[in-house]
C-alpha cells in the first residue's frame, strides 16, 4: 500500500540491493521480452559483449555481470559473494577506497550493485560521453582492487547490518530464508544469497582476495550497455579498457549442483509477536531455463498467471471474491534460473477464518485448473499480457539491461531472449495444463504458515 | 592495466567543466512539449515520442490526497483511490478489470499526501479504448458493495501488519509528533476505526468534490500526435465536474525539538527517523536548500552521512535525509536504521556531523560535486516515457515552464557557498531535531516527550 512517509523508499533508491527472491524479481527480472534489437560481439579474452540501443535520451546503463553467485559459493562461506559486491567500492591504485562513487556521482551519475544466485552485478546510469570514465574505472576494478584487513571488517559490520535491516528484523524476512531451506534439499539456491550470519561473521580478507582473483576475469563477465550507443561505437572503448585485460586461463567450469527428487511434502510453521495477519503460502520446485524441462517456462508463465495473476486470477477470484476466505490471493513463478526455478503460491486469510480451511480451497481450485485446463479466454488473456509487458519493457533502459544480464548468466542466449514473444505466441492450452500437472506435484512442495504468537 | 593518469582531479576539473555542456542536450526540450487544449477545454502537456508504441498519461488533481480526508473520515482518499479501478459503468469489477487486462492497460491511481494521481499506460493501438476506460472510472465509479467490501478488507489487513512494522510505526510517529493536530500528521491509510467507517456515500462525495476539471493537470508522454491527443482527453476528463471544492490552504504547524520519543519495539535493531522544519517549494531558497541537503545526507554514497555512520564506523546499512515540502509546509527529513546496542552512538555521529557541517560548511570540492550530481542526475530520471509524463505534470503544478529541464543546472550551479552555509544555518538545528526510535535502544538521551 502507498503510504507516506515510507521512509525507507528514498533509501531504497540508492541501497546496494540483492534482489527480492519471488514476486519482486518476477517484475524486475523477468528474462522474456524480446523486440529489443541487441547487437553483441565477444572481445578476444572472451567478455561477452551486448549492446541495446535506446535514442531517446543522451544516457547509458553500463553494467558489467560476473557468472559468479550466492549458488557458486562452497559450502560454509554463504554470503561470500554478496559481500564482495560490497568490496568492489573498496578501491584500487588509482581510485582511493570510497572514491568510485563519488566519481561517477559528480560527473552526474549514480551507480549500485547487485548479487543474485546465478550472478554479481555492477552498474552505472550516466551521460552518455562519461561513458568511457566508467569504463576505465570498472575495468580497473576487475582486476586492481586492493583490499585491507580494515576495510574488511568495517564493511562486514555493514553486510551485517544489512542482514539486521533485510532479514533479522521482520518475522516475514527470517521465515522466507526458512521456507527457502526447506524447499530446495541439497541445491544452494536453499541458502540466502545474503549468508547466513554464522557464516558471514566468519568471511575475511584471505576468502575474498581467493575468490576474486578466480572469478573476477573478463572470460567471466557480460558487458551490457543500453541507451544512446551503437556496436560500432562501443566496440572500440570495450577492446580499449576490457579488451586488454588477460583472460583467466585457469578459471573452472561453473558448479552444477543437483537437486535429488522430492518425495514427500513438507511443512514449515513459525508464530511470532510481530506478526498481526496470518500468511500462508505454497513454493512448489519448478522446471528453470537452466535445469529441467526448459519448453515449460513459457507455459508456467501463463500456468502462474492463469492461477494467480492480479484480481481476474482463478484464486483471487475464488477466495478473495466469491468466498471470502482470503484478503489476498495469487501466484508467481520464477524460472529464469541455472538451477532448479520455483512456482509460489501465496495468500492472506480473511479475520477469522481457519488457515487450514482457506488452503482446502486453495488445492481445489488448484485441483480444478489440472483437471480441466484453463478455458480459451483466460490463455489469451494471459498472452495479451504477456505480450504487451514485452513492448513496455522497453520504456526503462534498465529493464532491457537486466533481462539480458540475468538471461545470460542464467545460460540463455541472445537470440532465446529475443525469441520470447514467438514462444509465448506458440503455447497452447494443452502445454499449460501439461505444465502445471508436472509441476504442481504435493511432495515437490512447501507449505509454509507465519501466525501471530498465539498467547496461552 | 598501468595506465598511471590519477583519475580523480581529471574527473573533478575537466570533465565537470564540460558537464554543462551535455546538458544542453537533455531529454525534455522546450521545444518538445506542447500545450493541447482538447475541445473540451482540458489541457495537457505533450511530448512526442514515435520510437515506441505506447502511450503514457500521468494526471494529477490538487487538494485531492489524503490531507483532504475529514476529521473522523481518515483513510477515505486513499480507499477512494482503491476503488475506480473496481468497477464503473456498466461494468461491475471483474468486468472492468477483465477488460483492462484484454487491452493490456496499465491504469493506476494512488493518493499522495496534498494530491491524487492517476498513471495510464497503453499501447498506442488500444489508446481509444484506453481513454474511455479511464474516463469511465472516473466519472462513473460504481463503489459497489462487494469490491468495497473486499477492498476495505484489505486496507484492514495491511493496518493491522503495519502496526506491527517498525518502519510503519516510526514513519506514522513521526509524522503525527510533527504535525500534531493538523491533517498532515494523521495516518494517510486511516485507522481501522475510521476505514470501518467510511461508506460508498463518502466516497462518491470525494469523487464529486475533489475530482474536477478546475483541478487536474495532465501529461502526455507517447506516440500520439496533439490532434490525436485532444478528442482522448476529452473521453477521459470531459465528464468531470468543472469545479472542485477544495479548502482554503492553511499553513500547516511544524512542532519544535528537542524531542527524542522511543516506540519500544521487540527487535534486534533500531529504526530512526528524525526531521525538523523544511522549506517550501517556491522558497528562493529551495535550491540552495537542496544542494545542501544533498552533501548532507541526500546523495547515497557521497554524503557526509554515508561516509560518517556507514562507511567509517559501520553502524547502519543505509542513512540517508531529503527534503519534503508539501502544499502548506515542508519537512528536512532522515533516517536510519542501527544495531540497537549502538543506537547512542548512530544518534550522536548523526548530531555531531550536522554540527560540523553547520560550522565548516562543505569544502568547494563537495559543493561542486553536489551540483554535478544534481545536475546530472536530473536526466538519468527522464528516460521512459512513464517518469516524463510525470515530470509534465510537476512542471505545470509548480509553474517551472517547459524550459525548465534546459533552465535547471543554471539554477543549481549559480548556488553559491554561501548559500549552502546561510540555508543550513536556517533549516539544521541538531539542538531541535525531532527523533523517533522505535526498537530497543541503548544509549539514547532519556526520552524528552
Amino acid at each position: 500500500m502507498p503510504r507516506l512517509p515510507r521512509l525507507s523508499a528514498p533509501a531504497l533508491a540508492f541501497l546496494r540491493v540483492l534482489p527480492v527472491l519471488g514476486l519482486l524479481s518476477l517484475a524486475g527480472t523477468r528474462a522474456e521480452a524480446g523486440l529489443f534489437n541487441p547487437e553483441t560481439f565477444t572481445l578476444d579474452n572472451g567478455m561477452q559483449v551486448v549492446v541495446i540501443p535506446d535514442h531517446r535520451a543522451p544516457v547509458v546503463v553500463h553494467m558489467v555481470w560476473y557468472r559468479i553467485g550466492a549458488a557458486d559459493e562452497q559450502a560454509g562461506e554463504s554470503g561470500l559473494a554478496h559481500f564482495f559486491e560490497h568490496l568492489m567500492f573498496k578501491g584500487t591504485e588509482k581510485i582511493p577506497p570510497g572514491e568510485f562513487s563519488k566519481i561517477v556521482a559528480a560527473n552526474g551519475g549514480r551507480d549500485n550493485a547487485f548479487t543474485s544466485y546465478d550472478y554479481t552485478a555492477y552498474f552505472q546510469v550516466i551521460a552518455r560521453d562519461r561513458l568511457p570514465l566508467v569504463m576505465e574505472m570498472e575495468s580497473d576494478r576487475m582486476t586492481n582492487l586492493r583490499l585491507n584487513e580494515k576495510d574488511v571488517l568495517t564493511e562486514r559490520d555493514v553486510v551485517l547490518a544489512e542482514r539486521r535491516q533485510r532479514t533479522d528484523s521482520t518475522p516475514q524476512g527470517q521465515f522466507g530464508e526458512q521456507v527457502r531451506a526447506a524447499l530446495y534439499l541439497a541445491h544452494p539456491y536453499g541458502r540466502p544469497v545474503i549468508g547466513w550470519q554464522e557464516e558471514i561473521e566468519r568471511l575475511n580478507l584471505a576468502d575474498a582476495m581467493r575468490f576474486y582473483r578466480h572469478y573476477y576475469a573478463p572470460n567471466n563477465a557480460i558487458l551490457i550497455v543500453a541507451g544512446d550507443i551503437t556496436a560500432a561505437d562501443l566496440k572500440p572503448l570495450a577492446e580499449k579498457f576490457y579488451g586488454a585485460i588477460p583472460a583467466n586461463p585457469e578459471l573452472r567450469a561453473r558448479p552444477e549442483p543437483v537437486e535429488p527428487p522430492h518425495r514427500a511434502a513438507r511443512r514449515v510453521e513459525a508464530s511470532d509477536p510481530r506478526v498481526a495477519v496470518p500468511s500462508w503460502q505454497r513454493l512448489y520446485i519448478a522446471d528453470s531455463t537452466g535445469y529441467g524441462d526448459r519448453s515449460r517456462t513459457a507455459p508456467l508463465e501463463f500456468f502462474s498467471r492463469i492461477l494467480g495473476g492480479g484480481s481476474t486470477g482463478r484464486l483471487y477470484r475464488e477466495l478473495v471474491i466469491e468466498r471470502k476466505l482470503a484478503v489476498n490471493a495469487g501466484a508467481w513463478y520464477s524460472g529464469v534460473d541455472r538451477g532448479p526455478g520455483s512456482l509460489g503460491i501465496y495468500a492472506t486469510p480473511a479475520e477469522g477464518v481457519d488457515p487450514a480451511a482457506m488452503e482446502a480451497a486453495i488445492d481445489k481450485v488448484i485441483g480444478d485448473l489440472l483437471r480441466d485446463g484453463p478455458t480459451a479466454e483466460e490463455v489469451e488473456r494471459a498472452r495479451t499480457g504477456l505480450l504487451a509487458e514485452a513492448v513496455y519493457a522497453r520504456d526503462s533502459l534498465q529493464t532491457g539491461a537486466r533481462i539480458f544480464g540475468n538471461a545470460l548468466a542464467a545460460g540463455l542466449t541472445v537470440e532465446e531472449v529475443e525469441a520470447w514473444p514467438e514462444r509465448v505466441r506458440a503455447v497452447t492450452a494443452e502445454t499449460i495444463t501439461a505444465a502445471g500437472r508436472a509441476t504442481m506435484r504435493i511432495e515437490g512442495s512447501v507449505t509454509a504458515l507465519l501466525k501471530p504468537e498465539t498467547r496461552s | 592495466m598501468s595506465r598511471a593518469r590519477p583519475f580523480v582531479p581529471a574527473a573533478a576539473s575537466l570533465l565537470l567543466a564540460v558537464f554543462a555542456l551535455a546538458m544542453m542536450t537533455g531529454p525534455v526540450r522546450a521545444g518538445d512539449i506542447v500545450e493541447v487544449t482538447s475541445p473540451g477545454g482540458i489541457v495537457a502537456w505533450l511530448k512526442r515520442e514515435p520510437s515506441i508504441p505506447i502511450i503514457a498519461l500521468s494526471a494529477s488533481w490538487t487538494g485531492a490526497g489524503t490531507a483532504s480526508d475529514p476529521a473522523g473520515k481518515e483513510g477515505r482518499a486513499s480507499l477512494a483511490s482503491r476503488m475506480f479501478d473496481e468497477g464503473a459503468g456498466e461494468l461491475d469489477s471483474q468486468a472492468f478489470q477483465r477488460r483492462l487486462e484484454d487491452l493490456a492497460v496499465d491504469l493506476d491511481l494512488s493518493a499522495g499526501r496534498d494530491e491524487l494521481n492517476l498513471q495510464l499506460r497503453t499501447l498506442t493501438a488500444n489508446a481509444d479504448e484506453a481513454f474511455r476506460m479511464a474516463g469511465m472510472a472516473l466519472s462513473a465509479p460504481r463503489f459497489d458493495a462487494e469490491p468495497l467490501e473486499r477492498i476495505r478488507a484489505g486496507v484492514l489487513s495491511a493496518i493491522a501488519a503495519d502496526s506491527r512494522d517498525p518502519n510503519a510505526i516510526a514513519g506514522d510517529l513521526f509524522m503525527a509528533r510533527v504535525f500534531a493536530g493538523d491533517a498532515y500528521g494523521r495516518p494517510a491509510d486511516g485507522t481501522a476505526e475510521s476505514v470501518a467507517g467510511l461508506t460508498a456515500a463518502d466516497l462518491r462525495a470525494f469523487a464529486g468534490e475533489r475530482l474536477a476539471r478546475d483541478n487536474l493537470l495532465v501529461g502526455v508522454v507517447g506516440d500520439i500526435t496533439p490532434e490525436a491527443l485532444g478528442p482522448l482527453l476529452d473521453t477521459a476528463f470531459a465528464g468531470l465536474p468543472a469545479k472542485a471544492r477544495i479548502d482554503e490552504a492553511v499553513t500547516a504547524p511544524v512542532a519544535e525539538g528537542p524531542l527524542v520519543a522511543v516506540e519500544s519495539f521487540d527487535s534486534p535493531q533500531t529504526v530512526f527517523v528524525f526531521g525538523i522544519r523544511g522549506i517550501p517549494r517556491d522558497d528562493p531558497d529551495f535550491n540552495a536548500a537542496r544542494v545542501m541537503n544533498h552533501i548532507l545526507g541526500g546523495g547515497g554514497f557521497t554524503s557526509m552521512l554515508t561516509e560518517e555512520i556507514r562507511e567509517q564506523r559501520g553502524l547502519t546499512y543505509g542513512v540517508y535525509s531529503y527534503l519534503r515540502p508539501l502544499d502548506r509546509g515542508g519537512l528536512w527529513l532522515g533516517g536510519m536504521s542501527t544495531a540497537n546496542a549502538r543506537a547512542g552512538e548512530a544518534w550522536q555521529v548523526l548530531r555531531d556531523t550536522m554540527r560540523r557541517y553547520l560550522q565548516d560548511g562543505p569544502d568547494e570540492k563537495r559543493l561542486a560535486e553536489a551540483k554535478a550530481n544534481i545536475n546530472g542526475a536530473f536526466p538519468l530520471s527522464l528516460t521512459s516515457n512513464r517518469a516524463i509524463a510525470g515530470l509534465l505534470v510537476t512542471l505545470q503544478r509548480e509553474k517551472l515552464g517547459m524550459d525548465y529541464v534546459e533552465r535547471r543546472p543554471d539554477l543549481i550551479n549559480a548556488v553559491t557557498m554561501e548559500d549552502v552555509r546561510r540555508v543550513a544555518r536556517r533549516l539544521l538545528d541538531p539542538d531541535r531535531l525531532l527523533l523517533v526510535a522505535v526498537g530497543k535502544p541503548e544509549g539514547l538521551p532519556a526520552a524528552t516527550q
